[in-house]
């Protein structure tokens, strides 16, 4: 039988992502350019019996989706610059407590109301380090209307599976843009549930990974199934209850940060594109990655070796994958969306082995592949 | 029999963190009667806070609870409650929590009429931060951030919740302890959104730089001057200056949130 193809939005395609996934719960609130997604979650997720709200702003929705999560239900959110910055102190919440759920966050061109219809890549550190304090967090970019909906799927099960909240970063170009897009059927794609508790109620304490099948991943009751714990967000020992104890909150805060060292190489995924013989590196992420890809074939047809490195999973970063390739190439260039974000953690990977230059437009158009093409011609004649 | 209050404090969470004298444990005693009275399942009862004194007070009872962000309780409650429609969800809030930073939240539970019931510990300042101004206090009251008499007019939480479409409004006093157990009961079991205002004392961020000062004399202050809402509309205005009307505002039967997504949405939507 032929698989179901569609011509659809990167939008649409998180939908049928999260309902791939099993998600059950969606909280939002309106705001251009990711108003597709509660749209098409409103119309689809109660046919599966799955509840969709539209609160009254988006802390509002990111609180819902985690108190949703706490009754052991799937959850996400989505929304755009100035939603994602309402979000961060309940996202910041969610981290510290370890409470799966997936923010969906359609960079779009800012600060403030900046360019509501406007391309952007502006998030990515806000992403990082939105939220107060020192916090785990996973941050993936996708690049296609396919991806999207592979990504959206890998973000749930990320979270499911790590107990941490996990950011999609989409932009405005592939989220309004149309592909074609195979459907996965069921089966054909990985889905993880996470795991409850393995004690009974009298002994299940919410933060105790003494007898976690996954190392420092604490296994997680719902409320309403007979195990009564309690979630706070001041600093808490195993058993979920406030404590002063600078010993207990240094473990249990290094504990949830490990946990993501621990876990980073399956969360990592980068795609290798002509990097094989290639002479300069192109480090790049989302739509922009897209012109990054031409550029390189264009480049190759004019002579120079080229090749893309491109992050899919931006948080936590894969060092190792610049570290290499800083140590082949004459340099590389990232282009970005945005004065220059993830330049910052290239530079630190390639540590000084090679230059780091950005191609960087923040004049509400996208990068051109002739951008990223000029830059690397300008800094090939200076070898 | 004594009341056996164990049932529903977890062991080895007490002593509370409030002050002596201070309202909000005898509030909490008042909740654990009625949710005996009510003969409820631990198990199927979630209590959420949002921050401030008051909202301590999940982590000291054997159920489902969740100590969230200053004035997002509702809206941490409102997912719980979808996602999972059997429990009962029970929100306690300070003033401030409820009625400041919350009170977004608070207006948006009322118009949906989500079967949460909301206690508003409502002390009339901000206990936790140390007696700033709360959108409570009384006119000339002195705070901290008010020091020379507040002149920022207090929210009537009744008449907030009223006007936002609360489908059940009380309110009583911190001294009333018979009549707020009553009062709890009855919202608890109320199908829809419920919202308790109890007049509650905070003698140490308060009392502290107001008249009167004392734990005991501010509970007299709640008991002389309580009046039933039936003897007060018997009354003229001008004779209700300062007094506190008490009993059921509001009490209506609607439609209510979750009850109309699973009966109505779900079926529509599965339909088509
Ligand atoms: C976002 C945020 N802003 C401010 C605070 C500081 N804060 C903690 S409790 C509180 C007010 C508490 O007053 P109220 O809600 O009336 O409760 P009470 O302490 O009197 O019981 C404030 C402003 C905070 N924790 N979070
Ligand atoms: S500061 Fe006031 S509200 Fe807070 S515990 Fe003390 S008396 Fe109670």
């Amino acid at each position: 039988m032929e698989k179901k193809a569609l011509l659809i939005s990167g939008n649409e395609s998180c939908v049928e992502g999260a309902l791939y996934a099993g998600i059950q719960f969606f909280a939002g609130y309106p705001i251009t350019p990711s108003s597709e997604i509660p749209e098409g979650l409103s119309r689809k997720l109660p046919k599966y019996g799955g509840v969709m709200i539209q609160m009254e702003d988006e802390i509002a929705a990111m609180a819902a989706v985690i108190g949703a999560s706490l009754t052991g239900k799937k959850s996400m959110t989505a929304t755009s610059g100035p939603g994602f910055s309402l979000k961060q102190e309940n996202l910041g919440f969610a981290s510290f407590n370890e409470i799966p759920c997936v923010v969906v966050d359609v960079m779009r061109g800012g600060p403030s109301t900046g360019a509501p219809t406007g391309p952007s890549q502006g998030d990515v550190m806000q992403a990082r380090w939105g939220t107060h304090g020192d916090h785990p967090i996973v941050a993936l970019a996708p690049n296609s209307i396919p991806e999207i909906f592979t990504e959206t799927v890998r973000a749930f099960n990320i979270s499911e599976k790590y107990r941490v909240p996990v950011i999609l970063l989409l932009d405005e170009i592939i989220a309004h843009m149309r592909e074609r897009m195979v459907f996965p059927e069921k089966g054909e794609l990985e889905v993880i549930e996470r795991t409850g508790p393995t004690v009974p109620p009298d002994q299940y304490k919410p933060f105790d990974v003494s007898n976690s099948p996954l190392p420092l991943v604490p296994p997680m009751a719902a409320y309403g199934t007979g195990y009564r714990f309690h979630v706070t967000g001041l600093n808490h020992r195993i058993d979920g209850f406030p404590t002063n104890n600078g010993e207990i909150i240094e473990k249990e805060l290094h504990r949830i940060m490990e946990k993501i060292d621990l876990y980073k190489k399956d969360m990592f995924r980068t795609e290798a594109y002509m990097l094989d013989d290639a002479e300069v590196g192109i480090v790049a992420y989302g739509s922009s990655a897209r012109a990054a890809k031409y550029a390189v074939n264009e480049l190759r047809k004019q002579g120079i070796k080229a090749g893309m490195l491109r992050y899919v999973t931006i948080w936590p970063f894969e060092e190792n994958a610049v570290e290499k390739l800083a140590q082949k190439v004459k340099f590389i260039v990232v282009p970005e969306l945005n004065m220059g974000q993830l330049i910052f953690e290239v530079e630190r990977a390639a540590k000084g082995r090679t230059k780091v230059h950005g191609v960087n437009r923040v004049n509400i158009e996208i990068i051109h592949p002739h951008d990223i093409m000029e830059k690397v011609k300008e800094l090939s004649h200076g070898i | 029999m004594a009341f056996e209050y164990e049932k529903y404090i977890r062991k080895g969470t007490l002593p509370h963190i409030w002050c002596p004298g201070c309202g909000h444990g005898i509030v909490m005693k008042s909740l654990l009667r009625a949710i005996d009275g009510l003969k409820l399942d631990k198990n199927d009862i979630a209590v959420v806070s949002g921050i401030g004194c008051a909202s301590r007070l999940p982590g000291y009872l054997d159920m489902n609870t969740l100590h969230t962000t200053h004035g997002r309780a509702l809206a941490f409650a409102t997912g719980i409650r979808l996602a999972n429609p059997r429990l009962k969800v029970i929100v306690v809030s300070g003033d401030g929590d409820a009625a400041a930073i919350g009170g977004n939240h608070l207006i948006h539970a009322a118009r949906r009429n989500i079967e949460i019931t909301l206690i508003v510990f409502n002390n009339s300042i901000y206990g936790m931060t140390g007696g700033q101004v709360a959108p409570t206090t009384p006119i000339g009251a002195i705070a901290t951030t008010m020091p020379y008499g507040n002149i920022d007019p207090p929210f009537d939480i009744v008449r907030l919740a009223e006007g936002a479409g609360a489908t059940f409004v009380a309110r009583t006093t911190s001294y009333h302890t018979a009549q707020t157990e009553q009062l709890f009961k009855q919202a608890i079991m109320h199908k829809g959104f419920s919202v308790i205002d109890v007049i509650d004392a905070c003698p140490v961020q308060y009392g502290r730089r107001n008249k009167p000062r004392e734990a005991p004399d501010m509970m007299q202050v709640q008991k002389d001057n309580a009046i039933p809402l039936q003897l007060a509309q018997k009354k003229k205005p001008e004779e209700l200056v300062g007094k506190i009307i008490t009993g059921i505002f509001v009490r209506k039967e609607m439609p209510s949130y979750t009850e109309t997504y699973y009966n109505t949405i779900i079926p529509r939507a599965q339909a088509k």
